[in-house]
Protein backbone atom coordinates (compact mmCIF):
# COMPACT_ATOMS: atom_id res chain seq x y z
CA UNK A 1 0.00 0.00 0.00
CA UNK A 2 3.14 2.40 0.42
CA UNK A 3 3.69 1.83 -2.93
CA UNK A 4 0.27 3.27 -4.38
CA UNK A 5 0.82 6.09 -1.83
CA UNK A 6 3.79 6.77 -3.25
CA UNK A 7 2.73 6.47 -6.87
CA UNK A 8 -0.82 8.46 -6.26
CA UNK A 9 1.61 11.60 -4.86
CA UNK A 10 3.42 11.56 -7.87
CA UNK A 11 0.85 11.25 -10.36
CA UNK A 12 0.98 15.26 -10.65
CA UNK A 13 4.56 15.60 -10.91
CA UNK A 14 4.27 12.58 -13.79
CA UNK A 15 1.51 14.45 -15.13
CA UNK A 16 2.67 17.62 -15.72
CA UNK A 17 6.18 16.50 -17.05
CA UNK A 18 4.15 14.44 -20.26
CA UNK A 19 2.28 17.35 -21.10
CA UNK A 20 5.60 19.44 -21.43
CA UNK A 21 7.34 16.36 -22.97
CA UNK A 22 3.98 16.34 -24.93
CA UNK A 23 5.12 19.76 -26.73
CA UNK A 24 8.14 18.07 -27.68
CA UNK A 25 6.10 15.16 -29.08
CA UNK A 26 3.69 17.04 -31.55
CA UNK A 27 7.15 18.10 -33.09
CA UNK A 28 8.23 14.37 -33.54
CA UNK A 29 4.95 14.08 -34.92
CA UNK A 30 5.10 16.65 -37.40
CA UNK A 31 8.77 14.89 -38.98
CA UNK A 32 7.58 11.94 -38.46
CA UNK A 33 4.30 11.33 -39.05
CA UNK A 34 3.75 14.27 -41.25
CA UNK A 35 6.95 14.82 -43.17
CA UNK A 36 7.78 10.95 -43.10
CA UNK A 37 11.24 11.33 -41.91
CA UNK A 38 13.14 10.89 -38.50
CA UNK A 39 14.58 14.21 -37.50
CA UNK A 40 17.26 13.42 -34.81
CA UNK A 41 17.47 17.51 -34.52
CA UNK A 42 15.56 17.24 -31.27
CA UNK A 43 18.33 16.09 -29.03
CA UNK A 44 19.89 19.02 -29.36
CA UNK A 45 16.84 21.58 -29.87
CA UNK A 46 15.38 20.69 -26.59
CA UNK A 47 18.58 21.89 -25.15
CA UNK A 48 19.02 24.84 -27.13
CA UNK A 49 15.32 26.02 -26.32
CA UNK A 50 16.24 25.30 -22.37
CA UNK A 51 19.45 27.20 -22.49
CA UNK A 52 18.41 30.00 -24.65
CA UNK A 53 15.23 30.21 -22.28
CA UNK A 54 17.23 30.29 -19.14
CA UNK A 55 20.03 32.23 -20.27
CA UNK A 56 18.04 35.10 -21.58
CA UNK A 57 15.84 35.15 -17.69
CA UNK A 58 19.03 35.12 -15.83
CA UNK A 59 20.28 38.32 -17.51
CA UNK A 60 16.56 39.64 -16.85
CA UNK A 61 14.90 39.34 -20.01
CA UNK A 62 10.92 38.65 -19.61
CA UNK A 63 9.98 35.26 -19.47
CA UNK A 64 7.73 35.54 -22.56
CA UNK A 65 10.13 37.56 -24.69
CA UNK A 66 13.01 34.15 -23.79
CA UNK A 67 10.10 31.73 -24.39
CA UNK A 68 9.82 33.42 -27.77
CA UNK A 69 13.70 33.48 -28.43
CA UNK A 70 14.22 29.83 -27.60
CA UNK A 71 11.51 28.96 -30.06
CA UNK A 72 13.23 31.23 -32.48
CA UNK A 73 16.19 29.16 -31.57
CA UNK A 74 14.78 26.01 -32.61
CA UNK A 75 13.42 26.97 -35.87
CA UNK A 76 17.03 27.96 -36.89
CA UNK A 77 18.36 24.72 -35.71
CA UNK A 78 15.23 23.48 -38.07
CA UNK A 79 16.34 25.30 -41.10
CA UNK A 80 20.02 24.30 -40.46
CA UNK A 81 18.65 20.54 -40.67
CA UNK A 82 16.48 21.20 -43.28
CA UNK A 83 19.36 22.97 -46.00
CA UNK A 84 21.70 20.49 -45.16
CA UNK A 85 19.04 18.13 -45.94
CA UNK A 86 17.52 19.30 -48.97
CA UNK A 87 20.56 21.72 -50.34
CA UNK A 88 23.50 19.67 -49.66
CA UNK A 89 21.70 16.12 -50.72
CA UNK A 90 22.93 14.95 -46.79
CA UNK A 91 20.08 11.94 -45.89
CA UNK A 92 17.80 13.41 -43.42
CA UNK A 93 19.05 11.67 -40.07
CA UNK A 94 22.23 12.35 -40.71
CA UNK A 95 21.63 15.97 -41.10
CA UNK A 96 19.93 16.15 -37.59
CA UNK A 97 22.64 13.94 -36.21
CA UNK A 98 24.98 16.89 -37.53
CA UNK A 99 23.12 19.43 -36.51
CA UNK A 100 22.14 18.13 -32.65
CA UNK A 101 25.90 17.17 -32.32
CA UNK A 102 27.01 21.02 -33.17
CA UNK A 103 24.52 22.22 -31.26
CA UNK A 104 26.06 20.77 -28.02
CA UNK A 105 28.95 22.97 -28.40
CA UNK A 106 26.49 25.53 -29.08
CA UNK A 107 24.75 25.10 -26.48
CA UNK A 108 27.19 25.13 -23.76
CA UNK A 109 28.66 28.50 -25.19
CA UNK A 110 24.89 29.95 -24.78
CA UNK A 111 25.03 28.83 -21.19
CA UNK A 112 28.31 30.81 -20.78
CA UNK A 113 30.63 27.22 -20.70
CA UNK A 114 28.80 25.96 -18.44
CA UNK A 115 27.07 22.52 -18.16
CA UNK A 116 24.21 23.24 -16.24
CA UNK A 117 22.84 27.07 -15.78
CA UNK A 118 19.95 27.12 -12.55
CA UNK A 119 17.37 29.20 -12.01
CA UNK A 120 15.58 30.18 -8.54
CA UNK A 121 11.96 30.21 -8.88
CA UNK A 122 11.62 32.81 -5.90
CA UNK A 123 13.95 34.85 -7.87
CA UNK A 124 12.38 34.83 -11.19
CA UNK A 125 8.81 34.99 -12.62
CA UNK A 126 8.55 31.30 -14.14
CA UNK A 127 6.00 30.57 -16.38
CA UNK A 128 5.78 26.65 -14.86
CA UNK A 129 7.84 25.24 -11.79
CA UNK A 130 7.62 21.66 -10.14
CA UNK A 131 7.75 23.55 -6.71
CA UNK A 132 3.65 24.52 -7.46
CA UNK A 133 2.59 21.29 -8.75
CA UNK A 134 0.11 20.14 -6.18
CA UNK A 135 -0.93 23.64 -5.78
CA UNK A 136 -4.75 23.97 -6.13
CA UNK A 137 -4.60 27.77 -7.21
CA UNK A 138 -3.39 29.40 -10.62
CA UNK A 139 0.20 28.83 -10.04
CA UNK A 140 -0.03 25.02 -10.78
CA UNK A 141 1.93 24.38 -14.45
CA UNK A 142 -0.77 21.70 -15.14
CA UNK A 143 -3.11 23.95 -16.78
CA UNK A 144 -0.67 26.60 -17.88
CA UNK A 145 0.49 23.14 -20.08
CA UNK A 146 -3.06 22.36 -21.15
CA UNK A 147 -3.40 25.48 -22.38
CA UNK A 148 -0.05 25.89 -23.74
CA UNK A 149 -1.06 22.64 -25.87
CA UNK A 150 -4.72 23.41 -27.00
CA UNK A 151 -3.25 26.62 -28.50
CA UNK A 152 -0.66 24.21 -30.36
CA UNK A 153 -3.37 21.82 -31.29
CA UNK A 154 -5.30 24.67 -32.69
CA UNK A 155 -3.32 26.43 -34.48
CA UNK A 156 -1.01 22.99 -36.09
CA UNK A 157 -5.10 22.07 -36.77
CA UNK A 158 -5.74 25.01 -38.71
CA UNK A 159 -2.23 25.62 -40.42
CA UNK A 160 -2.59 21.85 -41.97
CA UNK A 161 -6.03 22.36 -43.17
CA UNK A 162 -4.41 25.69 -45.66
CA UNK A 163 -3.35 25.34 -48.86
CA UNK A 164 0.35 25.37 -47.88
CA UNK A 165 -0.17 22.80 -44.65
CA UNK A 166 -1.89 19.94 -47.30
CA UNK A 167 1.01 20.78 -49.66
CA UNK A 168 3.82 19.84 -46.43
CA UNK A 169 1.37 17.27 -45.97
CA UNK A 170 1.19 15.67 -49.41
CA UNK A 171 5.44 16.13 -49.47
CA UNK A 172 5.22 13.91 -46.88
CA UNK A 173 2.63 11.40 -48.33
CA UNK A 174 3.93 11.25 -51.35
CA UNK A 175 6.91 13.28 -53.00
CA UNK A 176 7.14 11.73 -56.42
CA UNK A 177 3.03 13.19 -56.46
CA UNK A 178 3.61 16.58 -54.92
CA UNK A 179 6.48 17.33 -57.52
CA UNK A 180 4.28 16.48 -60.32
CA UNK A 181 1.65 18.65 -58.54
CA UNK A 182 3.87 21.41 -58.70
CA UNK A 183 4.91 21.72 -55.15
CA UNK A 184 8.03 23.02 -53.95
CA UNK A 185 8.77 20.36 -51.96
CA UNK A 186 12.12 21.15 -50.64
CA UNK A 187 11.03 24.42 -49.16
CA UNK A 188 7.97 22.04 -47.48
CA UNK A 189 10.11 20.06 -45.73
CA UNK A 190 12.94 22.53 -44.57
CA UNK A 191 9.49 24.76 -43.47
CA UNK A 192 8.32 21.51 -41.49
CA UNK A 193 11.52 20.35 -39.90
CA UNK A 194 11.73 24.44 -38.67
CA UNK A 195 8.20 24.35 -37.01
CA UNK A 196 9.20 20.62 -35.41
CA UNK A 197 12.06 22.35 -33.80
CA UNK A 198 10.28 25.26 -32.94
CA UNK A 199 7.81 23.55 -30.87
CA UNK A 200 10.54 21.09 -29.48
CA UNK A 201 12.56 24.06 -28.25
CA UNK A 202 9.36 25.73 -26.84
CA UNK A 203 9.22 22.16 -24.76
CA UNK A 204 12.74 22.85 -23.57
CA UNK A 205 12.23 26.26 -22.38
CA UNK A 206 9.42 25.37 -20.28
CA UNK A 207 10.59 22.05 -19.17
CA UNK A 208 13.78 23.90 -17.74
CA UNK A 209 11.77 26.21 -16.24
CA UNK A 210 9.64 23.57 -14.61
CA UNK A 211 12.63 21.78 -13.62
CA UNK A 212 15.26 24.90 -12.24
CA UNK A 213 17.68 24.55 -14.42
CA UNK A 214 18.62 24.17 -17.89
CA UNK A 215 21.27 21.37 -18.95
CA UNK A 216 23.32 20.64 -21.70
CA UNK A 217 22.15 16.92 -21.05
CA UNK A 218 18.60 17.66 -21.05
CA UNK A 219 17.71 16.39 -24.72
CA UNK A 220 19.35 13.50 -24.64
CA UNK A 221 17.17 10.53 -25.75
CA UNK A 222 14.75 12.69 -26.61
CA UNK A 223 13.68 11.71 -29.49
CA UNK A 224 13.13 8.30 -28.44
CA UNK A 225 10.64 9.91 -25.36
CA UNK A 226 8.88 11.85 -29.08
CA UNK A 227 8.36 8.59 -30.62
CA UNK A 228 7.51 6.61 -27.50
CA UNK A 229 4.59 9.02 -26.97
CA UNK A 230 3.54 9.37 -30.90
CA UNK A 231 4.07 5.52 -30.66
CA UNK A 232 1.61 4.65 -27.71
CA UNK A 233 -0.45 7.33 -28.69
CA UNK A 234 -1.12 5.70 -32.17
CA UNK A 235 -1.41 2.22 -30.60
CA UNK A 236 -3.76 3.11 -28.42
CA UNK A 237 -6.25 5.30 -29.69
CA UNK A 238 -5.72 4.99 -33.61
CA UNK A 239 -9.03 3.05 -33.22
CA UNK A 240 -11.14 6.01 -32.30
CA UNK A 241 -9.21 8.92 -33.01
CA UNK A 242 -9.33 9.54 -37.15
CA UNK A 243 -9.93 13.48 -36.35
CA UNK A 244 -6.38 15.26 -37.01
CA UNK A 245 -6.89 17.27 -34.02
CA UNK A 246 -7.85 14.44 -31.73
CA UNK A 247 -4.41 12.61 -33.40
CA UNK A 248 -2.35 14.88 -31.98
CA UNK A 249 -4.41 14.85 -28.90
CA UNK A 250 -3.49 11.25 -28.76
CA UNK A 251 0.41 12.24 -29.17
CA UNK A 252 0.05 14.41 -25.98
CA UNK A 253 -1.95 11.69 -24.33
CA UNK A 254 0.70 8.98 -25.07
CA UNK A 255 3.85 10.95 -23.76
CA UNK A 256 1.32 11.76 -20.56
CA UNK A 257 0.62 7.58 -20.23
CA UNK A 258 4.55 7.55 -20.60
CA UNK A 259 5.82 9.41 -18.06
CA UNK A 260 2.99 7.65 -15.56
CA UNK A 261 4.50 4.24 -16.20
CA UNK A 262 7.78 5.60 -16.05
CA UNK A 263 6.64 6.66 -12.72
CA UNK A 264 5.19 3.58 -11.86
CA UNK A 265 8.44 1.44 -12.40
CA UNK A 266 10.44 3.52 -10.60
CA UNK A 267 8.28 3.28 -7.64
CA UNK A 268 8.30 -0.30 -8.11
CA UNK A 269 12.26 0.07 -7.79
CA UNK A 270 13.83 0.37 -10.92
CA UNK A 271 17.29 2.07 -10.55
CA UNK A 272 17.07 5.17 -12.29
CA UNK A 273 20.39 4.51 -14.09
CA UNK A 274 18.42 2.16 -15.83
CA UNK A 275 15.81 4.96 -17.35
CA UNK A 276 16.92 5.43 -21.06
CA UNK A 277 17.31 1.54 -21.10
CA UNK A 278 13.92 1.05 -20.13
CA UNK A 279 12.63 4.03 -22.58
CA UNK A 280 14.64 2.56 -25.34
CA UNK A 281 12.66 -1.20 -24.76
CA UNK A 282 9.26 1.09 -24.84
CA UNK A 283 9.88 2.18 -28.05
CA UNK A 284 11.19 -0.96 -29.47
CA UNK A 285 7.97 -2.61 -28.27
CA UNK A 286 5.83 -0.13 -29.39
CA UNK A 287 7.23 0.10 -32.76
CA UNK A 288 6.47 -3.95 -33.04
CA UNK A 289 3.63 -4.00 -32.28
CA UNK A 290 1.91 -3.04 -35.32
CA UNK A 291 4.62 -4.90 -37.42
CA UNK A 292 3.93 -8.09 -35.84
CA UNK A 293 -0.10 -7.26 -36.19
CA UNK A 294 1.10 -7.29 -39.25
CA UNK A 295 -0.73 -3.85 -39.62
CA UNK A 296 1.61 -0.51 -40.67
CA UNK A 297 3.67 -1.12 -43.87
CA UNK A 298 5.91 2.30 -43.16
CA UNK A 299 6.00 2.37 -38.86
CA UNK B 1 3.86 23.54 -78.87
CA UNK B 2 6.60 21.33 -77.56
CA UNK B 3 9.97 21.23 -78.98
CA UNK B 4 13.19 19.09 -78.10
CA UNK B 5 16.08 19.87 -79.81
CA UNK B 6 19.21 18.11 -79.83
CA UNK B 7 18.16 16.44 -75.93
CA UNK B 8 21.05 14.00 -74.83
CA UNK B 9 21.06 12.05 -71.45
CA UNK B 10 23.66 9.28 -69.96
CA UNK B 11 22.88 8.01 -66.74
CA UNK B 12 26.30 7.00 -64.91
CA UNK B 13 28.66 8.84 -67.49
CA UNK B 14 32.02 8.20 -66.97
CA UNK B 15 31.30 4.83 -65.44
CA UNK B 16 31.24 1.35 -66.75
CA UNK B 17 27.85 1.37 -66.32
CA UNK B 18 27.37 4.39 -68.56
CA UNK B 19 24.14 3.96 -70.50
CA UNK B 20 22.98 6.99 -73.60
CA UNK B 21 19.25 6.61 -72.92
CA UNK B 22 18.52 9.38 -74.97
CA UNK B 23 20.88 10.39 -77.77
CA UNK B 24 20.69 13.61 -79.80
CA UNK B 25 16.62 13.57 -79.70
CA UNK B 26 14.56 15.65 -81.76
CA UNK B 27 10.79 16.24 -82.03
CA UNK B 28 8.84 18.32 -82.51
CA UNK B 29 4.57 18.40 -81.16
CA UNK B 30 2.54 20.76 -82.50
CA UNK B 31 -0.60 21.90 -80.30
CA UNK B 32 -3.48 19.58 -80.17
CA UNK B 33 -1.09 16.75 -81.27
CA UNK B 34 -2.38 13.32 -79.31
CA UNK B 35 1.15 11.31 -79.83
CA UNK B 36 1.26 7.88 -79.10
CA UNK B 37 4.59 6.54 -78.21
CA UNK B 38 6.08 2.75 -78.52
CA UNK B 39 9.69 1.14 -78.80
CA UNK B 40 10.68 -1.99 -76.79
CA UNK B 41 12.01 -1.69 -73.10
CA UNK B 42 14.73 0.64 -72.42
CA UNK B 43 14.00 2.19 -75.69
CA UNK B 44 14.03 5.95 -73.79
CA UNK B 45 10.17 6.73 -73.52
CA UNK B 46 10.01 6.90 -70.15
CA UNK B 47 13.62 8.75 -70.19
CA UNK B 48 11.65 11.12 -73.00
CA UNK B 49 8.77 11.85 -70.71
CA UNK B 50 10.89 12.61 -67.19
CA UNK B 51 13.10 14.67 -69.50
CA UNK B 52 10.43 17.20 -70.26
CA UNK B 53 8.98 16.87 -66.88
CA UNK B 54 12.24 17.33 -65.08
CA UNK B 55 12.68 14.14 -63.10
CA UNK B 56 16.53 14.95 -63.71
CA UNK B 57 18.21 17.79 -65.58
CA UNK B 58 19.40 16.80 -68.95
CA UNK B 59 23.10 16.49 -70.22
CA UNK B 60 22.52 18.72 -73.49
CA UNK B 61 19.84 20.23 -75.58
CA UNK B 62 16.62 22.31 -75.52
CA UNK B 63 13.09 21.34 -73.97
CA UNK B 64 11.17 24.03 -75.05
CA UNK B 65 7.12 24.37 -74.45
CA UNK B 66 5.03 27.05 -76.25
CA UNK B 67 8.33 29.08 -76.35
CA UNK B 68 8.99 28.89 -72.51
CA UNK B 69 12.41 27.19 -71.87
CA UNK B 70 12.28 24.40 -69.40
CA UNK B 71 15.46 23.05 -70.51
CA UNK B 72 16.79 24.26 -66.40
CA UNK B 73 13.51 24.74 -64.58
CA UNK B 74 13.03 22.79 -61.38
CA UNK B 75 10.70 19.62 -61.76
CA UNK B 76 7.79 21.52 -59.23
CA UNK B 77 7.84 24.56 -61.19
CA UNK B 78 7.50 22.70 -64.95
CA UNK B 79 4.39 20.90 -63.55
CA UNK B 80 2.52 24.34 -63.98
CA UNK B 81 2.16 23.27 -67.41
CA UNK B 82 2.19 19.68 -67.31
CA UNK B 83 -0.10 16.85 -66.34
CA UNK B 84 0.96 13.67 -65.70
CA UNK B 85 0.27 9.99 -65.21
CA UNK B 86 2.78 7.13 -63.97
CA UNK B 87 2.76 3.43 -64.72
CA UNK B 88 2.32 3.00 -60.89
CA UNK B 89 -1.26 3.83 -60.32
CA UNK B 90 0.36 4.32 -56.40
CA UNK B 91 2.50 7.30 -57.66
CA UNK B 92 -0.03 9.78 -58.55
CA UNK B 93 -2.05 10.62 -55.69
CA UNK B 94 -1.36 11.19 -51.88
CA UNK B 95 -2.60 7.90 -50.28
CA UNK B 96 -3.34 8.80 -46.66
CA UNK B 97 -5.31 12.32 -47.99
CA UNK B 98 -9.02 12.20 -49.18
CA UNK B 99 -10.13 12.34 -53.26
CA UNK B 100 -11.11 16.04 -52.63
CA UNK B 101 -7.62 17.11 -50.99
CA UNK B 102 -5.59 15.65 -53.86
CA UNK B 103 -8.01 17.45 -56.25
CA UNK B 104 -7.44 20.51 -54.19
CA UNK B 105 -3.72 19.86 -54.75
CA UNK B 106 -4.00 19.05 -58.56
CA UNK B 107 -6.32 22.62 -58.70
CA UNK B 108 -3.15 25.05 -57.18
CA UNK B 109 -0.93 23.81 -59.53
CA UNK B 110 1.65 26.70 -60.76
CA UNK B 111 -0.40 29.01 -57.98
CA UNK B 112 1.33 30.48 -54.83
CA UNK B 113 -0.05 27.97 -51.83
CA UNK B 114 -0.89 30.49 -48.50
CA UNK B 115 -3.13 30.35 -45.53
CA UNK B 116 -5.94 30.15 -47.17
CA UNK B 117 -8.56 27.46 -45.60
CA UNK B 118 -8.12 24.76 -48.16
CA UNK B 119 -11.72 23.38 -49.84
CA UNK B 120 -14.14 26.16 -50.44
CA UNK B 121 -18.28 24.22 -50.94
CA UNK B 122 -18.00 26.25 -54.34
CA UNK B 123 -14.81 23.95 -54.84
CA UNK B 124 -16.17 21.13 -53.62
CA UNK B 125 -19.08 21.34 -55.82
CA UNK B 126 -17.00 21.47 -59.05
CA UNK B 127 -15.37 18.14 -57.72
CA UNK B 128 -18.23 16.38 -57.12
CA UNK B 129 -19.00 17.10 -61.03
CA UNK B 130 -15.60 16.15 -62.67
CA UNK B 131 -15.82 12.45 -60.34
CA UNK B 132 -19.45 12.22 -61.68
CA UNK B 133 -17.88 12.42 -65.35
CA UNK B 134 -15.67 9.51 -64.42
CA UNK B 135 -18.88 7.24 -64.17
CA UNK B 136 -16.71 5.57 -60.96
CA UNK B 137 -19.14 6.39 -58.38
CA UNK B 138 -16.10 8.31 -56.69
CA UNK B 139 -18.32 11.67 -56.72
CA UNK B 140 -20.09 10.04 -53.13
CA UNK B 141 -16.47 9.15 -51.51
CA UNK B 142 -14.96 12.54 -51.86
CA UNK B 143 -13.85 12.21 -48.39
CA UNK B 144 -12.06 8.70 -48.78
CA UNK B 145 -8.64 8.34 -48.21
CA UNK B 146 -7.01 7.85 -51.70
CA UNK B 147 -5.46 5.04 -50.94
CA UNK B 148 -8.27 2.88 -50.17
CA UNK B 149 -9.30 3.24 -54.12
CA UNK B 150 -8.44 0.69 -56.53
CA UNK B 151 -5.67 1.04 -59.01
CA UNK B 152 -7.77 1.70 -61.99
CA UNK B 153 -9.95 4.22 -59.74
CA UNK B 154 -6.59 6.00 -58.63
CA UNK B 155 -5.62 6.10 -62.52
CA UNK B 156 -8.87 7.42 -62.94
CA UNK B 157 -8.50 10.01 -60.31
CA UNK B 158 -5.08 11.20 -61.47
CA UNK B 159 -5.90 11.71 -65.03
CA UNK B 160 -9.25 14.37 -63.47
CA UNK B 161 -5.98 15.37 -61.18
CA UNK B 162 -3.57 15.72 -64.27
CA UNK B 163 -5.84 17.92 -66.30
CA UNK B 164 -7.77 19.69 -63.93
CA UNK B 165 -5.42 23.11 -64.65
CA UNK B 166 -5.57 22.28 -68.61
CA UNK B 167 -1.94 21.39 -69.05
CA UNK B 168 -0.14 22.47 -71.92
CA UNK B 169 0.74 19.56 -72.27
CA UNK B 170 -0.26 15.67 -70.71
CA UNK B 171 2.33 13.44 -70.24
CA UNK B 172 1.03 9.61 -69.83
CA UNK B 173 3.43 7.09 -69.17
CA UNK B 174 2.15 3.36 -69.27
CA UNK B 175 -0.71 4.41 -67.42
CA UNK B 176 -2.90 1.75 -67.87
CA UNK B 177 -0.06 -1.19 -67.64
CA UNK B 178 -0.95 -2.28 -64.62
CA UNK B 179 -4.43 -2.22 -64.83
CA UNK B 180 -6.50 -5.57 -65.81
CA UNK B 181 -7.80 -5.50 -69.46
CA UNK B 182 -11.09 -3.89 -68.67
CA UNK B 183 -10.06 -1.23 -66.10
CA UNK B 184 -7.06 -0.48 -68.51
CA UNK B 185 -10.17 -0.23 -71.15
CA UNK B 186 -12.34 1.95 -69.16
CA UNK B 187 -9.20 4.42 -67.95
CA UNK B 188 -8.19 4.63 -71.85
CA UNK B 189 -11.67 5.61 -72.98
CA UNK B 190 -11.62 7.99 -70.29
CA UNK B 191 -7.99 9.44 -70.79
CA UNK B 192 -9.60 9.65 -74.20
CA UNK B 193 -12.60 11.84 -73.10
CA UNK B 194 -10.33 14.15 -70.82
CA UNK B 195 -8.15 14.58 -73.54
CA UNK B 196 -10.60 15.54 -76.28
CA UNK B 197 -12.80 17.57 -73.77
CA UNK B 198 -9.50 20.17 -73.20
CA UNK B 199 -8.01 19.96 -76.29
CA UNK B 200 -5.02 18.76 -74.78
CA UNK B 201 -1.41 17.92 -76.48
CA UNK B 202 -0.40 14.16 -75.26
CA UNK B 203 2.01 11.69 -75.38
CA UNK B 204 1.26 8.69 -74.64
CA UNK B 205 3.31 5.59 -74.08
CA UNK B 206 2.01 2.06 -74.35
CA UNK B 207 3.65 -1.20 -75.09
CA UNK B 208 0.22 -1.85 -76.92
CA UNK B 209 0.08 -1.80 -80.50
CA UNK B 210 -3.56 -1.70 -80.89
CA UNK B 211 -3.77 0.21 -78.52
CA UNK B 212 -1.02 2.88 -79.98
CA UNK B 213 -3.49 2.66 -83.28
CA UNK B 214 -6.66 2.98 -82.11
CA UNK B 215 -5.86 5.92 -80.28
CA UNK B 216 -4.24 9.59 -81.11
CA UNK B 217 -3.04 11.41 -84.20
CA UNK B 218 0.44 10.62 -84.57
CA UNK B 219 2.37 7.83 -83.36
CA UNK B 220 6.35 7.95 -82.71
CA UNK B 221 8.55 4.85 -81.85
CA UNK B 222 11.76 4.50 -79.76
CA UNK B 223 14.69 2.95 -80.65
CA UNK B 224 17.83 3.29 -78.29
CA UNK B 225 17.63 6.75 -77.23
CA UNK B 226 15.95 8.05 -80.87
CA UNK B 227 13.18 8.25 -82.77
CA UNK B 228 12.87 6.02 -85.66
CA UNK B 229 9.19 6.27 -87.05
CA UNK B 230 7.15 9.10 -86.90
CA UNK B 231 3.69 8.55 -88.52
CA UNK B 232 0.74 10.86 -88.49
CA UNK B 233 -2.58 11.80 -89.48
CA UNK B 234 -3.66 9.82 -92.89
CA UNK B 235 -0.37 7.10 -92.58
CA UNK B 236 -1.32 6.30 -88.97
CA UNK B 237 -4.76 5.36 -89.68
CA UNK B 238 -3.34 3.46 -92.53
CA UNK B 239 -0.60 1.48 -90.03
CA UNK B 240 -1.11 -2.11 -89.18
CA UNK B 241 -0.07 -3.98 -86.07
CA UNK B 242 1.77 -6.09 -88.23
CA UNK B 243 3.52 -3.30 -89.79
CA UNK B 244 4.41 -2.05 -86.44
CA UNK B 245 5.67 -5.80 -85.34
CA UNK B 246 8.08 -6.04 -88.66
CA UNK B 247 9.84 -2.64 -87.39
CA UNK B 248 10.36 -3.89 -84.26
CA UNK B 249 11.99 -7.13 -85.58
CA UNK B 250 13.73 -5.32 -88.81
N1 LIG C 1 17.65 6.56 -63.26
C1 LIG C 1 18.35 5.78 -64.13
N2 LIG C 1 19.61 5.43 -63.84
C2 LIG C 1 20.32 4.67 -64.69
N3 LIG C 1 19.86 4.20 -65.85
C3 LIG C 1 18.60 4.51 -66.21
C4 LIG C 1 17.78 5.31 -65.35
N4 LIG C 1 16.57 5.46 -65.95
C5 LIG C 1 16.65 4.78 -67.10
N5 LIG C 1 17.85 4.22 -67.27
C6 LIG C 1 18.29 3.44 -68.43
O1 LIG C 1 18.01 4.19 -69.60
C7 LIG C 1 17.52 3.36 -70.62
C8 LIG C 1 16.17 3.88 -71.06
O2 LIG C 1 15.23 3.61 -70.05
P1 LIG C 1 13.70 4.03 -70.10
O3 LIG C 1 13.14 3.82 -68.75
O4 LIG C 1 13.58 5.36 -70.69
O5 LIG C 1 13.12 2.96 -71.10
P2 LIG C 1 11.62 2.78 -71.60
O6 LIG C 1 11.62 2.99 -73.05
O7 LIG C 1 10.69 3.59 -70.80
O8 LIG C 1 11.44 1.24 -71.30
P3 LIG C 1 10.17 0.46 -70.70
O9 LIG C 1 9.34 0.11 -71.85
O10 LIG C 1 10.79 -0.77 -70.11
O11 LIG C 1 9.51 1.32 -69.71
C9 LIG C 1 17.48 1.96 -70.06
O12 LIG C 1 18.63 1.28 -70.48
C10 LIG C 1 17.53 2.15 -68.57
O13 LIG C 1 18.19 1.09 -67.95
MG1 LIG D 1 9.20 3.18 -69.31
Amino acid sequence: MNYLSVFLSSLPGACAQGLAWGIMALGVYITFRILNTSDLTVDGSLATGGAVCIALMTSGVNVYVAILAAMLSGILAGLITGLLHTKCGIPAILAGILTQLSLYSINLRIMGNRANLPISVDKYKLLVSQRYVRALNLTNPIPVFVVIIAVIITVLYWFFGTELGSGIRATGNNVRMAKAQGINTDRNKVLGFCMANGLVALAGALIAQYQGASDVNMGRGAIVIGLAAVIIGEVLFSKIFSNFSLKMLAVVIGAVIYYIVLQLVLTLGLNTNDLKLFSALIVAIFLAIPYFKGGRKDA
Amino acid sequence: MLRLVDVCKTFNAGTVNAKVALDHLNLTLEDGDFVTVIGSNGAGKSTALNAIAGTFMVDKGQILLNDKDLTKMPEFKRATYLGRVFQDPMMGTAPDMQIEENLALAARRGKRRGLRWYISPEEREKYHELLKSLDLGLEDRMTTKVGLLSGGQRQALTLLMAAIKKPDLLLLDEHTAALDPKTAAKVLEISDKIVADNHLTTMMVTHNMKDALAHGNRLIMFHEGKIVIDVRGEDKKKLSAADLLEYFEG
